[in-house]
């Protein structure tokens, strides 16, 4: 059986099925691109390419990040063609253009692998065949690795999954350099432990969608206290990666400064997630997804400008 | 009968709403394949150098 055939006959049952022609406006092929996630994989992207060593032309960077936006903006696609009949039980996805009938499945698989051609095609053909490899892999990775198996199969999903968000960074490294070093590495890092966290933060007060749907989200099965603990386990991991730009030298003392006091921050909210009890945790939980975020882009930004701020 | 129903002749009448959305749909590919054509000719050109006026005599 074909994967198209399977992903349309897997969502029938889901989702409401056009029997007009389409409808589907160009936002909604936008959307199948989950331009939110796309936003940080691109920034992400961006520090990993200005910190690389060596010059870069200005349009061979941006055809570059093009590439990996595109290449993101797949991944979302075929995410959204394979995970239609989940997205149609949970609150937060049912409105995506799948669930809603305004896409068919056959569409966004097609729409999500013509992106993904193109854009490791085009990242090979114009950058460079090494950060085309790793943005095909990464590809592969979110979709087959995370999406299919890893996702429904365990509560360790967006431990493992996590990888697929933080190679990023290193394509944009390797868009610039080939070199072997321990910047790209440090970079893999941070977005790798922040990943737990973040996701489990949000799924604190999503547990019953999450149960709805059958998707076994650690608060499902293990439980919302394990849940919390390990946030906390997690985030007390996270901090230090956070710091060990600055520890092993690749980053200046504003960028430790920043580390350490939004790595204190995140752990601040971790411990009161940790110590709240059921409704005070989802909401303690709602403000450390939040505060994950801007932890993250604080941190990257500060990379970015760190160079030309201090010297 | 709706808008969308078989014509005898088989075919199907688009609404206005959908004639109005295809249109869009359209106009972005179009936007995208021209906006490649754009990306593809300046890249040839970066790449290219200098050398793009080097020819052998």
């Amino acid at each position: 059986m074909s994967l198209a055939v399977k992903g349309a006959d897997r969502s029938a049952a889901a989702v409401v099925a056009p029997a007009e022609p389409s409808l589907a406006s160009v936002g909604d092929y936008f959307a199948l691109m989950k331009p939110r996630v796309m936003s940080l994989v691109v920034f992400t992207a961006f520090v990993g390419l200005m910190v690389a060593p060596g010059p870069v032309h200005p349009v061979i960077g941006a055809t570059a990040l093009i590439c990996i936006a595109v290449g993101a903006g797949a991944a979302g696609a075929l995410n959204m063609w394979y995970d239609a009949d989940i997205d149609a039980i949970m609150t937060r996805t049912a409105g995506r253009p799948i669930p809603k009938g305004r896409i068919l499945p056959g569409e966004a698989l097609a729409f999500g692998l013509t992106l993904a051609a193109f854009s490791v095609v085009g990242l090979g053909l114009m950058v460079n065949v090494t950060a085309a490899a790793l943005l095909g892999f990464t590809i592969f990775f979110y979709i087959v690795i995370y999406t299919m198996w890893l996702k429904r199969a365990t509560p360790e999903n967006i431990v493992i999954g996590g990888a697929a968000g933080a190679f990023p960074p290193v394509i944009g490294w390797l868009s610039v350099s080939d070199q072997p070093a321990l910047e790209p590495l440090l970079l893999f890092l941070i977005v790798f432990m922040w990943t737990p966290p973040h996701f489990w933060a949000l799924s604190l007060s999503r547990s019953a969608d999450y149960a709805r749907a059958g998707v076994p989200m650690l608060p499902v099965v293990a439980g919302k206290p394990e849940t919390r603990r390990r946030i906390l386990i997690y985030t007390a991991l996270l901090v230090p990666c956070g710091l060990a730009p600055y520890a092993f030298g690749v980053a200046g003392a504003l960028y430790g400064a920043v580390a350490a006091t939004s790595g204190a921050l995140m752990l601040a909210l971790a411990w009161r997630v940790w110590a709240a009890r059921e409704d005070p945790a989802e909401s303690a939980g709602k403000q450390l997804f939040a505060f994950s975020i801007l932890y993250l882009l604080l941190l990257f930004a500060v990379l970015l400008v760190e160079p030309g701020v201090v010297g | 009968m709706t808008a969308n129903d078989p014509m005898p002749d088989g075919g199907i009448v688009l609404t206005p709403e959908q004639k109005r959305r295809r249109r869009a749909r359209s106009i972005a590919i179009a936007l995208t394949l021209g906006a490649l054509v754009l990306l593809f000719y300046i890249v040839t050109i970066v790449k290219l150098g200098p050398n793009v006026l080097t020819r052998p005599m």
